[in-house]
């Protein structure tokens, strides 16, 4: 493994009576594509939502480069590094795509409310820089014919790249995808594939849950499987699948 | 050579335009104080609420907040400059100085406002600001024991105009042959600063600002989760919003001369956030369609009311008041109906209530 990028040490959360995270530790090496799977309610989105800032964890501790993220607010963990799309696609609906995408601008942009009251020379080069930045995300996600397009409008994979694109528009060390395949064609998924690829070759860390087996098999470096909150496997997909203990997750032990 | 024409034209008709919407505003305040000089104040408040409502809209119409208790901000401001300029304390500052100081400390009650508000959206948040609103009023009725502040119900009266040297905005005067009586000196100030104002908000929505604000309406997680810090941008949006207020209050104390309690209450709110909710949230055009008809029509109806009525039956039978309200519940259902983005809609803002009719 290269040098550690993301440390999650111990992370506990308990939502009432249900222990949704427990003692769960990993670490994502720089340039990995790391795949983190389980059957439902393993915890997988609760861990996302804890990495990204979003949920606050009972117990343990995070940290990029060596550098704490426990208890940042999500925009600032944006800003450290960690871009992240959602289960169920949440872009900014009633916007155009490459409004939306100029968004994920934000967070490495500076322009202030005197600058663009004023309209200084500086920030209508930073303006016209945003601008062609996201096209340009656009373009290497595959959707520049659609920049003007509602993102509400756009087909469900196009939605999907879109918030990718967004996500990227953040300059991420590390992009967390919370099922990117999800409802998409075999076609679509392997479009997927290389677009995940390149985004890996172009020097960011992926983190992935993903329920589409076979993008994980082939894409993933290493797989971390979760279940009932807990760590049951880690390793490379060849030997998470022959696992006796994710076997009996995704399976159910025989009877007795 | 079409293109090429085309081109041209565009920003010519333009300009042609933008120079005969500037002449007819020039020449009116002069044609209005030939029908009477109350046309010339009621065209200034007008104005004013233009300002107050362009002020609302960057917290509702941008970031989405909703505000009911908007006019606080304008009676802050209008009680920084009253208090600042008037025989109450016996200080005389020049405007200049205290319209900023005035829309320094809205902005501070803004963020007051904000503040412990961050959490909230829609229907808690509508219901906080119009406490907050009536917090203010309530003070400000009450500020005249033990120490005499505000001088409770009665208000301030002989607030100084504005000066500058011996140009006295309160004063007429006669340039060119043209009598320049006080209201028209402050229509064209009043004129002035309203540009600012379209210009401030225009550069506002297109900037790094207006749109992390958008994308806060839009979705807050998702707004969050691309590294927006949205509790920094919700607080601007409410320090904007307050500034703008401050100022409107500040030139409103010195045109009347006097304010009391009375002139900020939650009614007054209410209008404002009908005036933006009218003319269609977010589009800052629209928002001053909203403002100049709400303005305008209730002053025309009190004076077309009663003189219809004696013509037709030689004495008034229903009160201009009443009809203006009948009006006003006729409006609110048509509009319900047939325009809910509002008269002329920010294209965003029809979307998204064009989404949620939709919905089974």
């Amino acid at each position: 493994m290269s040098a550690p990028l993301l440390e999650v040490h111990a992370i506990a959360k308990r939502f009432g009576g249900v222990q949704a995270l427990a003692d769960v530790s990993f670490v994502v090496g720089t340039g990995e594509i790391y795949g983190l799977i389980g059957p439902n309610g393993a915890g997988k989105t609760t861990l996302f939502n804890v990495i990204s800032g979003l949920t606050a964890p009972d117990a343990g501790s995070i940290t990029l480069e060596d550098q704490p993220l426990t208890g940042l607010k999500p925009h600032r963990i944006a800003q450290a590094g960690i871009a992240r799309t959602f289960q169920n696609i949440r872009l900014f609906a009633n916007l155009s795509a490459l409004e939306n995408v100029m968004i994920g601008r934000h967070a490495r942009t500076s322009a202030g409310l005197v600058n663009a009251i004023l309209r200084t020379n500086a920030q209508r080069t930073e303006e016209a820089a945003i601008e062609a930045r996201a096209f340009a995300l656009l373009e290497y996600v595959g959707i520049a014919a659609h920049a003007d397009a509602l993102a509400r409008n756009l087909a469900y994979g196009d939605q999907r790249r879109l918030e990718i694109a967004r996500a990227l528009a953040t300059e991420p060390k590390l992009l967390a995808l919370d099922e990117p395949a999800a409802g998409m064609n075999p076609t679509e998924t392997q479009a997927l594939r290389v677009l995940l690829e390149r985004i890996r070759a172009g020097g960011i860390t992926l983190l992935l849950i993903e329920h589409d087996m076979r993008l994980v098999m082939g894409l993933c470096d290493r797989v971390l499987v979760l279940d009932f909150g807990r760590r049951i496997a880690e390793g490379a997909p060849r030997e998470i699948q022959l696992d006796a203990a994710v076997i009996a997750a995704y399976l159910g032990t025989p009877a007795a | 050579m079409m293109s090429v024409r085309k081109a041209w034209s565009v920003p010519y008709c333009a300009c042609i335009g933008m120079a005969l919407i500037a002449l007819a505003l020039a020449v009116l305040p002069f044609a209005l104080a030939s029908v009477g000089t109350t046309w010339v104040r009621i065209t200034n408040l007008a104005i004013l609420f233009i300002l107050l409502s362009l002020g609302l809209n960057i917290v509702v119409g941008f970031a989405g907040l909703l505000d009911l208790g908007y006019i606080a901000f304008y009676a802050v401001g209008a009680y920084v400059y009253a208090l600042l300029a008037s025989p109450q304390f016996d200080i005389h500052l020049p405007f200049w100085a205290i319209i900023p100081l005035g829309a320094l400390v809205a902005c501070l009650f803004g963020v007051l406002l904000g503040a412990p508000t961050l959490k909230l959206r829609g229907d808690y948040l509508a219901i906080v600001t119009l406490g907050f609103g009536e917090i203010i009023r309530i003070f400000l009725n009450n500020l005249s024991a033990p120490v005499n502040i505000t001088n409770g119900p009665q208000g301030i009266s002989r607030i100084d105009p504005f000066r500058i040297g011996g140009f006295d905005f309160g004063r007429g005067e006669t340039f060119f042959g043209l009598n320049f009586s006080g209201p028209i000196k402050y229509y064209y100030l009043l004129l002035l600063v309203l540009v600012a104002v379209i210009i401030v908000n225009i550069r506002l929505q297109h900037s790094r600002i207006g749109r992390a604000w958008e994308a806060l309406r839009e979705d807050e997680v998702a707004a969050r989760a691309v590294g927006i810090d949205t509790t920094r941008m919700k607080l601007l949006a409410f320090a904007m919003g307050a500034s703008f207020g401050g100022i409107a209050g500040g030139i409103f104390s010195a045109m009347q001369g006097f304010i009391s309690p009375e002139s900020f209450v939650l009614v007054e709110s209410i209008m404002v956030l009908a005036m933006v909710v009218l003319g269609g949230m977010g589009n800052v055009w629209g928002v001053i369609v909203g403002a100049l008809l709400l303005s305008f029509v209730p002053e025309l109806l009190r004076h077309t009311v009663e003189p219809f009525q004696r013509w037709l039956f030689g004495r008034a039978i229903v009160e201009p008041e009443v009809v203006r309200m009948l009006l006003f519940g006729l409006a609110l259902v048509l509009m319900m109906l047939l325009r809910p983005a509002g008269l002329l809609p920010s294209a965003v803002r029809r979307r998204e209530l064009a989404r949620r009719s939709n919905l089974p």
